[in-house]
Formats: C-alpha cells, sequence, structure tokens
C-alpha cells in the first residue's frame, strides 16, 4: 500500500534526524577535543577529564531536574536562588550542630529544596501562572530570602566540618562522590522517564496537554509534580555545592539557572517541550563543561568563555527550528 | 432491560449564565451508528463532552447499560467503556503510535516499571485486527491524519470501548480515506459497537448512519430512521427553516482573462499547472486533501514563489515575491485555516478586518480611529457578522463568524482576484448558504474566484469551471455543463502514467 510506503520512509527520515539531533552535539564535541588537545595536549588526560566531570556534576544533578520541567513546557528560574538558599540553611545547621549526620544534611537538604519547588508547583500548577513569570518571582523572594536569612554573612571553610567537606570531594568508591551522585541522579531520572507512567506522563504533557487530559492523565499534578521534583534535586545540588567550595555566600549559584537551561537546549530538549532525553542533557552539560575547561586550557581571556557557550546555545536552538521546520515540510508534501 | 446501551434523560448544561443545552434526551442502541446533527453552536459537542465527562450536566441523567452513571472525569467514562475521537485530535505528536495508544495506561510489570516489549506487541495486534498498517514507532507527528485517527480507534479498542464516538471525523479525510474510515465503521457496528457520529456533510450520513439526531439551538428537535428522511427535511430540522437553495449561483457572462498562469511549478510541490479564470468566473479546484492545490495558491498569492513558470494579472507579466505585491496587484487569498492564517484571534473584529488596509485610514502615521470602526461597521454588516460588537475579540466567535471576519477582512482590500481555500469547511448549512450566496454576488460583480474545495457538491454547484489536481499535477478540467462527481473523483485519483521526481 502506498500510504504505508510513505509512511515508513518519513518516520526513517525522522529518526534519522532526531539521531542527527544527538549525533551533532557529539561531533561538536569531538572537534572541540581535537582542537583543544592540539593546543593543550593536557586536554586528553585522564586527570583533565576528571576535572570536567566534577565541574559539571552539580550541573548535570540540577539540568536533568531543569529538563524535566521544560518537558512540560515549562521553565525554572529559581534554582539558582534556591541552591543558594539551601547550601546557606544547610551549612548554618552544620555550624551549629557540627555533629549532625551527613545523611540527615542531605536530606534536609532535599527537604528543604522540595519545599521551595513545591512553592513553585502552586504557584504554576494551581494557580496558573506562567512558569516563566512564577519562577522570575521566586528567583528573587529566594534569593532575597538567602539576605535574610544569613544578614549578609557568609559561612566560611573553617566553620565547616571536614566530614562535610568530604561529602563532596570524597573518593571512597575511586571517584569523587560528587560524580556518583550525579550518576545515580542520571539513572534515576532516566529509569523514571522512560519505565515509569509518570514519567511518561511527563511527556505526553508537554507534547499536548489536551490530549493528556482526555487519556486522563491528571495535567495539574504531573506540573505539581516536576517543580517538587527540581526542588528535590536542587536541595541535593544545594548540599553538593557547599560541600564542594567548602562555603556559602548570599551570591552562590547566581545565574547558575541559566546554565541549567542551556545544558538541556544544547542536549536537545525542544524549549516547547515534549521532546527530550537524559543522555542528550549530559553530553549537553559535557559540552557546557567543555568549552569551560578548554578556554582555561587554551589560555583564551575568560571573557569568551561566556560568549562561547552563548554561540552553542543559539547554534542548537536554531538547529532545532531547522530541523523542525524541514519535519513538517517532508510531513506538508 | 431498555433498549439502550446509552441513555440520556434531559440533560441541561449552563456555562455562566448561558444556557447551551435544555433538557435535552438521547438513546444510543447498541449496534447502530446514530448521527449527531446540528448546526454550529447547536450543542452537540457540549452533549459528547458531557458524554464523556469532560463536562457535568446541571441537571438530567445520564444511564449506562440501565444503571445511572455519573462521570466527574474523562477517565471514568473511558474506563466505563466510552471513547471519543474529537475534532481536534488528541495524539501526543512527539510520542510515537504505541505509546500514544497506550497513553496513561501502559501495560506495567509487577514492579510498576512500564514493559515496553508487551506494550509494542498488544499495540501491533490491536492495529492488525482494525486491519490498519502503521510503523509502531513513528512519532505521532510524522501521520496523515487518517492514520492518527486509526491510532486513536485503536487507543478506543485497547480499552475495550463498547460506545464509539467520533466527532467530524472525515473534515480533513481524503475520498479514498473517507471510504477506509466507512468499512472500519461498518465492521464495528457488526461487532456490537454503538457509534454516535458527527459530521458536517449530509450525504455522509445517508452513507454510514442508522438513525439521526437533531438538535437545533442547544434543543432536542427529533430523532429519525435516516432511510425514512430526506436531505431537505435534515437541513429543515436543523435550520428550523427551509432553505430553497443550497446553491445559489447566477449565471454571469465571463469577462476578459484576469488571471492566466502557464506550466507554473515548484520543485516537488507542483509541476506544469496552467488556467485562465476570468472576471466573474468561479473556478473550483478539486483533488484530494494534500494534491497540490493550497500550494499552487500560496504560490500565486507570492508566500511560496514558485520555481517555474508564469503569472500574468489582467495581462501583465508579474512576478510575485511577496503577499504585499499581490495585494497590491489586487489579489486576495483567504486561507484554509482560519486559526493559523486567516485571523488575528486575540484582536476584535475591527482590527482584524482593516489589518490588511490600516494604511487607508491613517493620515499622517496616526490612525483614524472612527473612519476605521465605521469601514469594519459595514464590511461586518454586510457579511452578517453574529457579534455583540465589532470590538469583540475573534476568538471568541463561532467558526462560521470567524470565516465572515476573514471573508469581510480581504473584501475591504476590493479585490479583483479572490482566491477562496475551503472557505466552508466545518462551517454550519446556514452560514454555508450564506456564503455561497456571498461568492455568487462577488462573482456577478466582475471579481475572478479562484475556489478551492474537497466537498464535490460545493464544487459541482458553484464552479463555472472546474479544475481537477492530483499528487501536484492537473489531472482534468471540465465546464460546469460536463462536470460529473464520477468525472471528478477519476481525475482526482488517478496515477499519472508520465511520472515524476515525486
Amino acid at each position: 500500500m502506498t500510504v504505508k510506503n510513505l509512511t515508513d520512509t518519513r518516520s526513517n527520515l525522522f529518526r534519522n534526524l532526531t539521531r542527527f539531533r544527538e549525533f551533532g552535539i557529539i561531533i561538536f564535541i569531538l572537534i572541540l577535543a581535537v582542537i583543544v588537545s592540539l593546543r593543550a595536549p593536557v586536554f586528553f588526560t585522564l586527570g583533565n577529564f576528571r576535572d570536567i566531570l566534577l565541574d559539571i556534576s552539580i550541573l548535570v544533578i540540577v539540568a536533568l531536574a531543569q529538563t524535566m520541567v521544560i518537558l512540560t513546557h515549562g521553565i525554572d528560574l529559581s534554582v539558582g536562588s534556591s541552591i543558594s538558599l539551601v547550601a546557606m540553611m544547610v551549612t548554618y545547621t552544620i555550624k551549629t550542630y557540627p555533629n549532625t549526620s551527613l545523611v540527615v544534611i542531605v536530606l534536609l537538604g532535599m527537604a528543604l529544596g522540595a519545599v521551595l519547588g513545591a512553592f513553585n508547583g502552586l504557584i504554576i500548577a494551581v494557580g496558573k501562572v506562567p512558569p516563566i513569570i512564577a519562577t522570575l518571582g521566586t528567583l528573587s523572594i529566594y534569593r532575597g530570602m538567602v539576605f535574610l536569612y544569613s544578614q549578609g554573612y557568609w559561612i566560611s571553610p573553617y566553620q565547616l566540618p571536614e566530614a562535610f567537606k568530604m561529602l563532596a570531594k570524597g573518593t571512597p568508591l575511586g571517584i569523587p562522590n560528587i560524580i556518583i551522585f550525579a550518576i545515580v541522579v542520571a539513572i534515576l531520572v532516566y529509569y523514571f522517564l522512560n519505565y515509569t507512567r509518570t514519567g511518561r506522563d511527563i511527556y505526553a504533557v508537554g507534547s499536548n496537554p489536551d490530549a493528556a487530559q482526555y487519556v486522563g492523565i491528571r495535567k495539574q499534578q504531573i506540573i505539581f509534580l516536576v517543580y517538587v521534583l527540581t526542588g528535590v534535586a536542587v536541595g541535593l545540588a544545594g548540599v553538593l555545592w557547599a560541600s564542594r567550595f567548602e562555603s556559602a555566600e548570599t551570591s552562590t549559584a547566581l545565574g547558575f539557572e541559566l546554565q541549567t537551561v542551556a545544558a538541556s537546549i544544547v542536549g536537545g530538549v525542544s524549549i516547547s517541550g515534549g521532546v527530550g532525553t537524559v543522555p542528550g542533557v549530559l553530553l549537553g552539560a559535557l559540552a557546557l563543561g567543555m568549552i569551560n575547561n578548554a578556554v582555561t586550557l587554551v589560555r583564551i581571556s575568560p571573557f569568551w568563555e561566556q560568549a562561547a557557550q552563548g554561540l552553542l546555545i543559539l547554534v542548537a536552538v536554531v538547529s532545532d527550528i531547522l530541523i523542525t521546520r524541514r519535519v513538517q515540510r517532508n510531513k506538508a508534501k | 432491560m431498555s433498549e439502550y446501551v446509552l441513555e440520556l434523560k434531559n440533560i441541561s448544561k449552563r456555562f455562566g449564565g448561558v444556557e447551551v443545552l435544555h433538557g435535552v434526551s438521547f438513546g444510543l442502541r447498541p449496534g447502530e451508528v446514530h448521527a449527531l446533527l446540528g448546526e454550529n453552536g447547536a450543542g452537540k459537542s457540549t452533549l459528547i463532552k458531557v458524554i464523556t465527562g469532560i463536562h457535568q450536566p446541571d441537571e438530567g441523567e445520564i444511564y449506562l447499560n440501565d444503571k445511572h452513571v455519573h462521570f466527574s472525569d474523562p477517565l471514568q467514562a473511558r474506563l466505563a467503556g466510552i471513547a471519543a475521537i474529537y475534532q481536534e485530535l488528541s495524539l501526543c505528536p512527539d510520542l510515537n503510535v504505541a505509546e500514544n495508544i497506550f497513553l496513561g495506561r501502559q501495560p506495567t510489570t509487577v514492579g510498576g516499571r512500564i514493559d515496553w516489549r508487551k506494550l509494542y506487541s498488544e499495540a501491533d495486534r490491536l492495529l492488525t485486527s482494525l486491519g490498519v498498517h502503521l510503523d509502531l514507532k513513528a512519532k505521532a507527528r510524522n501521520l496523515s491524519i487518517a492514520q492518527m485517527q486509526s491510532v486513536e480507534i485503536a487507543r478506543a479498542f485497547s480499552l475495550n470501548a463498547h460506545i464509539l464516538i467520533m466527532d467530524e471525523p472525515t473534515s480533513s479525510l481524503t475520498l479514498n480515506e473517507v471510504a477506509e474510515l466507512f468499512e472500519l465503521v461498518r465492521r464495528l457496528r457488526s461487532e456490537g459497537t454503538a457509534i454516535i457520529f458527527i459530521s458536517h456533510r449530509l450525504e455522509e450520513l445517508f452513507e454510514v448512519a442508522d438513525r439521526v439526531t437533531v438538535l437545533r439551538d442547544g434543543s432536542y428537535v427529533d430523532t429519525r430512521q435516516v432511510k425514512d428522511v430526506s436531505r431537505d427535511e435534515l437541513v429543515r430540522l436543523m435550520v428550523g427553516r427551509t432553505i430553497s437553495n443550497l446553491f445559489p449561483k447566477q449565471v454571469v457572462k465571463p469577462g476578459e482573462i484576469a488571471l492566466k498562469v502557464d506550466h507554473l511549478s515548484c520543485a516537488g510541490i507542483f509541476e506544469d499547472i496552467s488556467f485562465e479564470l476570468r472576471k466573474g468566473e468561479i473556478l473550483g479546484m478539486a483533488g484530494l486533501v494534500g494534491a497540490g492545490r493550497t500550494d499552487v495558491a500560496r504560490s500565486i498569492f507570492g508566500v511560496v514563489p514558485p520555481t517555474r513558470g508564469t503569472i500574468q494579472v489582467d495581462g501583465q507579466l508579474v512576478k510575485i515575491t511577496s503577499p504585499q505585491q499581490a495585494i497590491d496587484l489586487g489579489l486576495a487569498y483567504v486561507p484554509e485555516d482560519r486559526q493559523l492564517h486567516g485571523l488575528i484571534p486575540a484582536m476584535s473584529i475591527t482590527s482584524n478586518i482593516t489589518l490588511p488596509i490600516l494604511k487607508e485610514y491613517a493620515t499622517r502615521g496616526w490612525l483614524q480611529d472612527k473612519v476605521e470602526r465605521a469601514a469594519a461597521f459595514n464590511a461586518a454588516r454586510q457579511m452578517e457578522v453574529r457579534a455583540n460588537s465589532i470590538s469583540q475579540i475573534a476568538r471568541t466567535l463561532s467558526g462560521g463568524n470567524q470565516q465572515k471576519v476573514v471573508l469581510a477582512k480581504w473584501l475591504s482590500t476590493k479585490p479583483r482576484i479572490l482566491i477562496l481555500d475551503e472557505p466552508t469547511r466545518g462551517i454550519d448549512v446556514g452560514t454555508k448558504a450564506a456564503v455561497h450566496a456571498l461568492m455568487s454576488n462577488l462573482a456577478a460583480e466582475g471579481i475572478a474566484i479562484l475556489m478551492i474545495s474537497s466537498e464535490l457538491p460545493e464544487v459541482l454547484g458553484m464552479s463555472d469551471r472546474i479544475l481537477v489536481m492530483h499528487e501536484g499535477h492537473m489531472t482534468g478540467q471540465f465546464t460546469r455543463a460536463e462536470a460529473t462527481q464520477e468525472k471528478i473523483i477519476n481525475a482526482a485519483t488517478q496515477t499519472i502514467a508520465t511520472g515524476s521526481a515525486m
């Protein structure tokens, strides 16, 4: 039947294009790696690779959460402020009660994050406020709370116990814990998005909210959930941030929300929802981390770093638009 | 036991202060195709949404197999065996065929993990049993409308639905696809499924429906056996009056050639299109959905300039590279998708109507508000737009009224050549007749009209000449006198012997 043949060619074409989407970022990473290693051979060493992974671990954790939000056609701009608030609150707790167990600290951070995320979720899912507005508001509110809570003071390394500092950089398993945390989060999110109904519901809600509702998916609950989950991830990230940098300041994670959005988008997550994969986001975070690393290694002025990252985001978004257009044109034929 | 699987008794529903359903009763027998008929705004969609649990009735009862039921959300209705295929298709474009079928109820293992293997094998089994061949892993985004409907039907039957509601399933299908759909409908009926069928195309009711219930202005009018009722009678029941002349085409003596297209091609989309259009003439363009008719119109209008061929307007060779240029040459194009191309939904009727000619209402860059509103008011009145005021936001109008606003907008540019793309798709019989009468009047005034339509009665009833396209090629040209339904269908479905790069 001709109709069937048509579908086959269309879907093959589309499969190739989606594959290309992640291919594109892989090719970028490879080209960047070759260029940088020509200028700075140290790039291709295990030590440097470890540095890059260390640098992007927290980014991976939060970008994966951000991805879930973007999949529902939302965005969470408050993650940077939330990280700062969680970092500040847990380090104050440790300063006051130095004997608190690390498990309790991590759980406390995740619980705090969940509360902040739930507040976002309530405004968006129940109050029906557009996510970009709601989280722009909480971005300022949460940052303001950091100042109020800390009275402008910061927590310095000497105020933190050694055990807490080892939470991120300790290597009981041979590689730094913080990388392990990122890997575990990536596996959990991958499993959640691909092998649970709730995970698939996230894609459905982002892809076509009305359709999701017609089949009985509770849209508002799903939307609320992704912000809470993001809060939990942000809570973990806040604790790890304080541990890795051995401090908490009012300017902690300032502007970090944009990096998480960038990692998602560079990794092929569609800003209009419904499209995006965990491996893609991991590659996106890796690409950003490599730019960061390359700028240092090749001794380019750090001023270029942001510009390079911005360019990458634009390339990613423009190619996303071009692919979509191409697919639509093929469909129209 | 009553004879009905589903019975609605005295259903009323209000939105705000407006009552959209007043005491509607409706009975559905097992194994019947029951058509629901009514003009836009008659309450069909609301009734469907009450049955499927999207809306809850303010008054009245619903009985399912003689049991009083109350659906507080769509999921409950689905679990009770009621499935619906809505006008706006409810697939997730980024998910694949198999997953869309089982959306929200993917099979899981004991541990709650989605069992993808089972999901694919079940989906395959379902589609095979429906006689549909689809790539299970194709994204819904890349399916044709007919294929999307197959997925929705499969979804309905994955739930063991015994009541299937189809809301205008044929409005975007080609003739072949409609035939295939009807075959499926008949098979489901013979297996005992009760089907509620909504369509604006009366011919289709006579083809598949057993009984028909007519609604008008939110009230129940009558239920008839389809075989005992005539087309005219149905129209009368629907509009509450007799529409004497469905296609009021006036005989106009064609004038000079207004538009001449020679060997127009757009690589990969359409090839070698040539025709003439005279003043006062209505040239119908028939063919299947996707035959390239809209692309030809868009090319002429400068949206996607052609790659080869020439266009002459009033005997002058022109190269149209933008819609603005086309408008300046006296062309107007009323697109198929009103929401997408024809209207700015968030703007008022006035702003929509005067949009293409704003500069006429501006002196030194400032808009003359009063003049603009007066012009819009006259245009809207001439088109009989039904609205509270001309400040009403276009989105809030019914489909038929939106179409009138789009027409008013383009007529305000005083076009000499008017291209209408599916001018009456999805609008009700009454409005349709009004649009047809208007077209006829415009032609009588000497405007040249190119009308793209997938509705054969409309093409046959309104055109002076008919041009048929198939897969990007012209496959037939007929005068009003020689055209018949069969000839057009043949031309619209034939395959091209010469072949091409398609």
